[in-house]
């Protein structure tokens, strides 16, 4: 038998990117000047103390995060609509229906002068996937990758084999913790990579710095060196004013109208960076009827809760997740508020006259805010929400097993992500317990089209079946806010976590 | 005295073995643990189980304890659960900021203070005393927080004389001003209001009046006979004010991103991070008795009647 079209190597990704690179710069702001080289840049992240961590795989906080995009790249990134972009693979071509993948490599140096090759990046691989390393958090989404039967083709050509066909491979390589490492790489105290940053120095909770390195692929910086230090939302927001530092991430809408009209820093505001909503516990009454569900979203006044909660930045949500992404699905009407029609579902589900409890805490900012403003809303259709709080350090992980209700934020990620993370049976961080074995399938049948033409529509109707009958009330799309001092130019909006988000390569100082 | 002083000492170090015991229960009395912290949000149950077990957190509590204690009898006082650093190299990294800001407030309080109490305490009543007195009092009034970030919004937001916080800023005396500025306040205003009423009991004493009669001249008449009776409820109170600094630079290394050991208690307790909550508590309770216990000794030593009333 001959090797047939169907089964040669199909779908060459890999340029796609740069047209969309290039069109995420128009928003950056202050763009008049030319960049310049030299300077040191300082950027303040909320910090997580001893838990900060040099190793690239142990993803904790957005300020490892950060440290670790200025040292290390990965194969594949995703840009500002969350679609794979090339970065140390320069193309990609899947077979035999997506389970087997072929990455090739571009010529990128690694700073001890090692070049890039396959051994780097498998040894990567099994590195992250390493059954012994709890903290390795892409372990569960690169678990698909058959690590046995990968193998390097030549000195830059890798072929990676899944356990089961999937076609979103590219953007699973694209998310956090799976920075390409230099083979035998242990000790994270020294950091080597290809990133476009040289490690100098590390304290946790505390402080990065590290040096321009020339030889990036991507070309050297035009900052000599950048500083990624931690400071709490306080310290931060003065820092920023006071000069002492050029960027501050994660800023509140507050702080940005304190500085509305101060000539020396700037907001730079990234749309449709993630959802904010609460969570209806689909297994248990009230809501394993879809009716009282439903009504529960046609409870939320999403306009007001924008208004109030997001300050303005941001845009109402339509109960799905991913609005502005690839796959997000068109022409679904917005969600409105019908308190009459609510009121009737829940007379009919039973549900009018037994208080619910709205389980929140102050574990991200406006939850507390969003709960009260909600159970007000609630309220207005007779029904009665009672708002708990509970610690914000356990939250997210006590939220999994309590409550009927609950404070939902997602930051940016791929859709298909989003539910293989959230939506499926047994999948680690399923707040709503939303198990349907029809969805589980059909979610698995949509991961395996090749074609992403069939792919959309089919993730498209898997987010249209939970607006309709899931658990999810999602009523906005918040902005992300960043602070940058007037000195600094091409800082680009983008959603975290995406490929110019916290990128201080492309940066420069006036 | 000496009898008194080992009394003392034993005690101290009974306090300190009580505290380790309590913070270690106070610590697993907060919900969740340190497997539950050390995601976020990014975690599946599964995954939090596993990391639990890693770090020996699904063992009985008992056991956790007796493996601390062990540990701390050889002088180990263990591993962070997050980071893997040991506990003293996070008390080394974060010692030097805390010491250094401890040391300095100490260093300006303590002539400060005694020198504003001996002004108000001699002209009692007098524009000199009315004044200081208002603004030691208002002082005192304001929280610690507040006057932080009122200091910071004026010099260094409005001004820009000096930095706001310890973020981009690497080093140098300027950094030490309005932290130290914070931290004197509060202790400036209590310890020389202490002074202040020291000085007016001494002057107002028999043996000062007869000494004064006796042509005693002005200064020997104080430095010789009211100064050393005014400091001695002064020293009592600066061991309090010793208690008083280590509670306010929890908020001043708070405000200004300082990145001492209360930062670091504060952030081992927001993650669970049971070794060095027990490592920080330990050597902050420790630094407190020991100010406590040689307060009372000097105390006794500079007033052994309280001992013959025992």
């Amino acid at each position: 038998m001959s090797v047939g079209s169907r089964r040669g190597f199909l779908g060459v990704a890999g340029l796609a990117g740069a047209g969309i690179a290039l069109g995420a710069c128009g928003g950056s702001g202050g763009g008049g000047t030319k960049p310049r080289r030299g300077g040191t840049l300082r950027a303040a992240f909320p910090g997580a103390g001893a838990k900060e961590t040099l190793d690239p795989h142990a993803q904790r906080q957005f300020v490892d995060i950060a440290r670790h995009k200025a040292l290390f790249d990965r194969l594949v990134d995703l840009d500002a609509a969350l679609r794979p972009v090339p970065r140390l693979a320069t193309r990609w071509e899947q077979r035999d229906d997506a389970t087997v993948w072929r990455l090739t490599l571009r010529r990128a140096v690694f700073h001890d002068g090692h070049v890039l090759d396959a051994d780097d990046v498998l040894y990567s691989l099994s590195r992250i996937l390493d059954p012994k390393a709890a903290d390795h958090l892409a372990r569960t989404s690169l678990g698909v990758i058959d690590l046995a039967k990968c193998r390097a083709v030549g000195a830059r050509t890798v072929e990676l084999v899944l356990k089961r066909p999937n076609a979103e491979l590219p953007s699973l390589l694209g998310m956090t913790g799976t920075a390409v490492v230099r083979k035998g790489y242990r000790d994270p105290s020294r950091p080597v990579g290809t990133g476009p940053f040289r490690f100098r120095s590390f304290q946790p909770g505390r402080a990065f710095a590290a040096r321009r390195f020339d030889e990036h692929w991507d070309g050297a910086p035009y900052v000599d060196e950048v500083r990624i230090l931690s400071a709490e939302t306080e310290a931060r927001g003065n820092a920023v004013q006071a000069g002492e530092v050029e960027y501050a991430h994660e800023m509140t809408p507050t702080f940005a109208r304190l500085v509305r009209g101060n000539p020396r820093v700037r907001i730079v505001a990234t749309p449709r960076s993630g959802a904010v909503g609460f969570v209806l516990k689909t297994d248990r009454p009230p809501f394993d009827d879809p009716d009282a569900a439903l009504a529960m979203k046609l409870l939320a006044d999403r306009r007001r809760l924008v208004e109030v909660v997001l300050g303005g930045r941001g845009e109402p949500g339509n109960d799905m997740y991913g609005l502005g992404y690839r796959y997000y699905p068109r022409g679904v009407a917005q969600r409105e508020r019908d308190v009459a029609e609510a009121r009737r579902l829940l007379r009919k589900a039973g549900a009018l006259n037994t208080p619910v409890t709205l389980y929140t805490s102050t574990a991200a900012d406006g939850f507390v805010d969003a709960a009260h403003l909600y159970a007000r809303q609630a309220a207005e259709a007779g029904l009665r929400v009672q708002v708990s709080t509970g610690p914000p350090e356990t939250y997210f992980t006590d939220l999994l097993d309590r409550g009927t209700i609950g404070s939902h934020r997602c930051g940016a990620m791929p859709i298909p992500t989003y539910i293989s993370e959230r939506l499926l049976t047994g999948a680690p961080q399923n707040v709503t317990a939303w198990e349907r074995t029809d969805f589980d399938g059909a979610f698995a049948r949509a991961q395996a089209l090749v074609d992403e033409e069939e792919r959309a529509p089919a993730y498209g109707r898997l987010l249209r079946t939970v607006r309709d009958a899931g658990g999810l009330v999602l009523w906005g799309h918040a902005d992300w806010l960043n602070a940058v001092s007037a000195r600094v130019h091409g800082v680009a909006p983008a959603p975290p976590n995406t490929v110019d988000w916290a990128r201080f390569d492309t940066v420069w100082l006036g | 005295m000496l009898r008194y002083a080992a009394r003392r000492v034993l005690l101290t170090g009974a306090q300190l073995v009580a505290l380790a015991v309590a913070t270690f229960l106070l610590t697993a009395l907060l919900p969740g643990d340190a497997a539950d912290t050390a995601f976020n949000e990014q975690a599946g149950p599964e995954q939090i189980a596993r990391l639990r077990h890693e770090m020996g957190l699904d063992r009985p509590l008992a056991v956790r304890f007796a493996s601390w204690a062990g540990g701390l009898l050889r002088g180990d006082l263990g591993t962070s659960y997050l980071g893997h650093r040991p506990v003293t190299a996070i008390i080394a990294s974060s010692f030097g900021a805390t010491a250094t800001l401890a040391l300095v407030t100490a260093t300006i309080l303590l002539p400060l203070a005694l020198g504003l109490g001996l002004a108000m305490g001699l002209r009692e009543g007098g524009r000199t005393d009315r004044v200081i007195s208002a603004v030691t009092l208002a002082l005192t009034a304001i929280p610690d927080f507040v006057l932080a970030l009122a200091l910071v919004a004026v010099f260094s937001l409005r001004l820009g004389w000096l930095p706001s916080a310890w973020v981009g800023v690497e080093s140098g005396p300027a950094l030490y001003v309005l932290p130290v500025a914070v931290l004197l306040a509060r202790t400036v205003s209590h310890f020389s209001r202490q002074i202040r009423a020291g000085t007016r009991t001494a002057l107002h004493a028999g043996y000062t009046v007869q000494a004064r009669r006796l042509g005693v001249p002005r200064v020997p008449l104080v430095l010789r006979h009211v100064l050393p009776n005014a400091v001695v409820p002064g020293v009592q109170e600066l061991a309090r004010t010793g208690d008083q600094l280590i509670g306010g630079v929890l908020v001043v290394e708070a405000v200004f991103a300082i990145p001492g050991m209360a930062t670091a208690l504060i952030g081992a307790v927001q993650s669970r991070d049971v070794p060095t909550v027990q490592g920080l508590t330990l050597l902050l309770a420790a630094v407190a008795l020991l100010l406590n216990l040689v307060a009372d000794l000097v105390c006794r030593r500079l007033s052994p009647r309280t001992e013959v009333l025992r």
